[in-house]
């Protein structure tokens, strides 16, 4: 037994890992004998003491085992997730379009204090971001106050006027959420984003636990590992929750855009674990303002639709004219009160990066708390200092459109080109409520297998957070990795793999 | 069930069996050639042009290849993309059906047959066709039965199970049907045919289409080794018990289709009961003679017309109806708002 570290205090708002130089393991040996960490923090392990406490299990199983033996196991998974065709849709190619998300072997472990504390930063989090929701789609008060200044809300891209004054059921906006957290150089956990719309990736956490546990089905019990599996039926749980007034067996359905939708396998998965149907909008039509599937008997109404596309194509009739995946009608019989939603309309204004600068003072307007996780120190493009400070410091900052996700209409500054920053500078004096800009943050590195060996790759981490009568942390997530050497940029679209995520029940 | 998730369950099934039975003809037609003697352009032709016939693609056929050898036609029924009927096409659209409507199916089932899908993209598809044509049909055909067995034994008995079985024995009885339309130059046009030598050349084709429907055992343990065509042309479109006979395939259908309306045997709740139930009927009281008094091929046009007949009405039901709800609906509301106004006035 490697003794208990003794953890820093981790509610403290800037905790530190827990690991360094309190314990006793060995200097670093076995498959990380010659792993360098190159002065990034490191997940695993600690450039003087090797493997954290919490690692040292895992890490003394791969020491028992061959490169052979490990590239055997690879081999095994990646063959498995192929058969299983467990694959996402690259836009825009045609031949050969599915691709297996690639998945590292090598876990991401998290030890209980640590978890502890993201668990109640998240909570927190979302809290407020549903209470901010509910104020601006109500009174206003977060606006008349002063805290916000009103021309950003109004004048974000997904803020939905028409649902100003709608009693959303229960109150819950943003019911699923997937945060995606990072880590600095100083190992301080960090939240980069908040992707309170349709946040994607839970089928693969379950998926990678499931491969893994076949892998290295030894490493669980002795590890005390917390499981994963009960996922679908906390969101079940949840959509019953909201299911309308007076409907004692709500029909849930999983509205998706359709076969070629890069997360359509993560749709028919997560239906099939839940044992809802999966309807596309074809499949569904309303009449007087209930909603009905067309099925072999006839139809059949429609109580609940955990809906996997975006607000602008949800009904033609209400937003985009030429959405040919919505339901026309839908937004009226959730109006009535007929249907229910989730997400609800209009919480892409949470996902406006603009937005995200204010949530740490949401959290101390509504809850009167100070936050538990720390944003990443962000520039407004509109604020005219902060604009002459982007526009002097390009080649230092990641600039980010206010509402794109997935990589995409990000300037990464150190790496791009003249033209490149030259082509941003210009978008960000034309439309400066449309950009930010954060530092180049030092991403966290975890060793992930390459060429037989392991080497140091930037990893995120995307917990999933349900908020429905209780507000559920699934104790895991999606551990995202940049594959290419030193690339920052872990979206799959973008040669991103993935890791399985061990919340652990102890410290080690 | 929605209408969509039945009509993909419905193709993935069709063209699952359909890529079976396409695997049986090309590999019979094969294995046949190797008893053929003076072999030339123009016998071969002659050999494998009713093979492309039968499938009734043969327009297509023309215009991807000049003329009908083994290559082309094999190339253009076993891997040809843009043959809608080649092998491999309809496995990737019974993939893609299958994808579609991945949370219906059980994890056994989708795996195998995205394995049999990935076998047939992988570099081994080409390399096994050249080295032992026939184990590569053997691999579709033990993908396809494969994968019946699967559905069989870990598929609940729900409305999905039962339409994958009308697909399945909608397309066998027409693919079994097409197989012995194969042979139907060799008989007359109308009336009973000669008794044939079992020396004869004709009899090894006659043996063929047996072994393609994988009935030879079936048929020599009924009629002794000697092959006639009009005992084969019987057993396989009367056959009671032999599971890709003709009538066994559309009592299969019968059933299934009622399995999903839960009507009686003796009565029809729709137009594609009534067909089939109509169609049975025809089959369980019909003798060889009357196949022949018609003509064989004659015969079997009618046939597939009849099961393309209840294959419509099955999707006018089912599928094609759900979706014309909305409109019927307006021109419902309409109506009651004339009403209305008739009322005020």
């Amino acid at each position: 037994m490697v003794p208990m570290s003794t953890a820093t205090d981790l509610a403290s708002a800037h905790p530190v890992a827990s690991s360094s130089g309190s314990a006793s393991s060995a200097s670093p040996s076995g498959p990380f004998r010659n792993y360098d960490t190159q002065g990034y923090f490191d997940e695993m392990v600690d450039p003087v003491n090797g493997p954290r406490p919490h690692y040292a299990r895992f890490a003394q199983r791969l020491g028992g085992l061959s490169r052979t033996e490990f590239e055997a196991k690879r081999r095994a998974v990646d063959l498995a997730f192929m058969r299983q065709g467990i694959t996402f849709n690259v836009y825009g190619d045609s031949k050969g379009a599915e691709r297996i998300f690639p998945f590292d072997l090598v876990p991401r472990i998290i030890p209980a204090p640590e978890w502890a504390y993201l668990e109640r930063g998240l909570i927190q989090r979302i809290t407020a971001l549903n209470l901010f929701l509910h104020d601006i789609y109500h009174d206003q008060h977060i606006i008349r106050d002063g805290t916000i200044p009103p021309d950003y809300v109004f004048s974000a891209r997904h803020f939905r006027r028409e649902f100003v004054n709608f009693p959303v059921p229960k109150d819950i906006y943003i019911h699923i959420c997937g945060t995606d957290i990072i880590r600095d150089a100083s190992g301080q956990y960090l939240v980069l984003e908040d992707n309170g719309r349709c946040p994607s990736g839970v089928s693969y956490v379950l998926e990678n636990r499931r491969a893994i546990k076949r892998t290295f089905p030894e490493s669980f019990e002795e590890n005390g590992v917390r499981s994963v599996e009960h996922y679908p039926a906390e969101l079940l749980k949840l959509l019953h929750h909201i299911a309308p007034a007076g409907v004692a067996e709500p029909t849930v359905v999983l509205l998706t855009p359709g076969a070629f939708n890069s997360a359509y396998f993560e749709h028919t998965y997560l239906a099939r674990q839940m044992g809802i149907e999966i309807v596309e909008g074809r499949d569904l039509l309303v009449r007087d303002q209930h909603v009905y599937m067309r099925t072999t008997k006839g139809l059949q109404p429609v109580h609940v639709i955990y809906r996997r596309i975006d607000d602008d194509f949800l009904d033609p009739l209400v937003f985009r004219r030429d959405s040919a995946l919505g339901v026309p009608g839908l937004i009226n019989a959730y109006r009535s009160g007929h249907v229910s939603l989730a997400n609800s309309v209009g919480t892409g204004i949470a996902d406006d990066k603009v937005m995200y600068y204010f949530v740490p003072r949401m959290i101390k307007y509504y809850l009167d708390q100070d936050p538990i996780l720390p944003n990443v120190p962000t520039y407004l493009a509109s604020e005219e200092k902060d604009r002459s400070y982007i526009l002097d410091h390009l080649p230092e900052l990641v600039v980010k459109a206010a509402n794109e996700a997935g990589g995409y209409g990000m300037l990464m500054g150190p790496q791009a080109s003249e033209a490149e920053r030259e082509e941003f500078r210009r978008r960000i004096i034309a439309e400066p409520r449309n950009y930010i800009a954060q530092p180049v943050v030092k991403l966290s590195r975890h060793p992930t297998s390459h060429e037989g060996g392991f080497a140091g790759r930037h990893v995120d981490l995307r917990p999933f957070i349900l908020y429905g009568e209780k507000t559920v942390v699934l104790p895991g997530g999606l551990t995202r990795v940049a594959l290419r050497p030193g690339s920052l940029v872990v979206n799959s679209s973008q040669g991103g793999g993935s890791k399985d995520t061990w919340v652990l029940y102890g410290n080690e | 069930m929605l209408s969509r998730v039945a009509h993909n369950l419905f193709w993935m099934s069709r063209h699952l069996e359909r890529a079976e039975n396409t695997a049986r003809l090309v590999d019979v037609n094969l294995q046949l050639l190797l008893d053929v003697h003076n072999l030339n352009d123009r016998t071969l032709a002659a050999y494998w042009q009713p093979v492309v016939q039968s499938t009734g693609d043969e327009t297509l056929f023309q215009q991807l290849h000049p003329k009908a050898t083994g290559q082309t036609v094999t190339e253009f029924l076993v891997f040809q993309a843009l043959n809608p009927n080649s092998i491999v096409s309809c496995i990737d659209q019974a993939r893609e059906n299958a994808r579609t409507v991945r949370d219906q199916l059980t994890v056994e089932v989708w795996e195998s047959l995205n394995r049999l899908y990935l076998m047939l993209h992988s570099p081994r598809a080409r390399e096994l066709w050249k080295e032992s044509p026939q184990e590569f049909f053997d691999e579709i055909k033990m993908g396809s039965l494969h994968l019946q067995g699967l559905t069989d034994a870990t598929v609940v008995r729900n409305e999905g199970w039962y339409f994958v079985q009308v697909a399945r024995y909608l397309e066998r009885a027409d693919k079994t049907s097409r197989l012995l339309d194969l042979r139907h130059a060799s008989v007359p046009a109308r009336g009973a045919p000669a008794a044939v030598e079992p020396s004869q050349t004709d009899a090894l084709g006659w043996s063929a289409v047996l072994r393609s429907s994988s009935a030879w055992d079936a048929y020599k343990a009924l009629h002794g080794a000697e092959v006639q065509p009009a005992l084969v042309a019987e057993f396989l479109l009367l056959s009671e018990g032999f599971p890709r006979s003709v009538r066994f395939c559309v009592q299969q259908l019968n059933l299934a289709l009622r399995g999903i309306s839960g009507s009686a045997e003796n009565r029809f709740s729709n137009e594609a009961e009534r067909l089939c139930g109509r169609l049975l009927a025809e089959l369980q009281f019909s003798t060889a003679a009357d196949i022949f008094d018609c003509g064989l091929h004659a015969y079997i046009d009618q046939l597939q017309a009849k099961l393309n007949a209840i294959g419509d009405a099955l999707f006018q039901t089912y599928i094609l109806q759900a979706f014309r709800l909305q409109s019927d609906d307006e021109l419902r509301q309409q109506e009651e708002q004339q009403q209305q106004q008739q009322q005020l006035c």
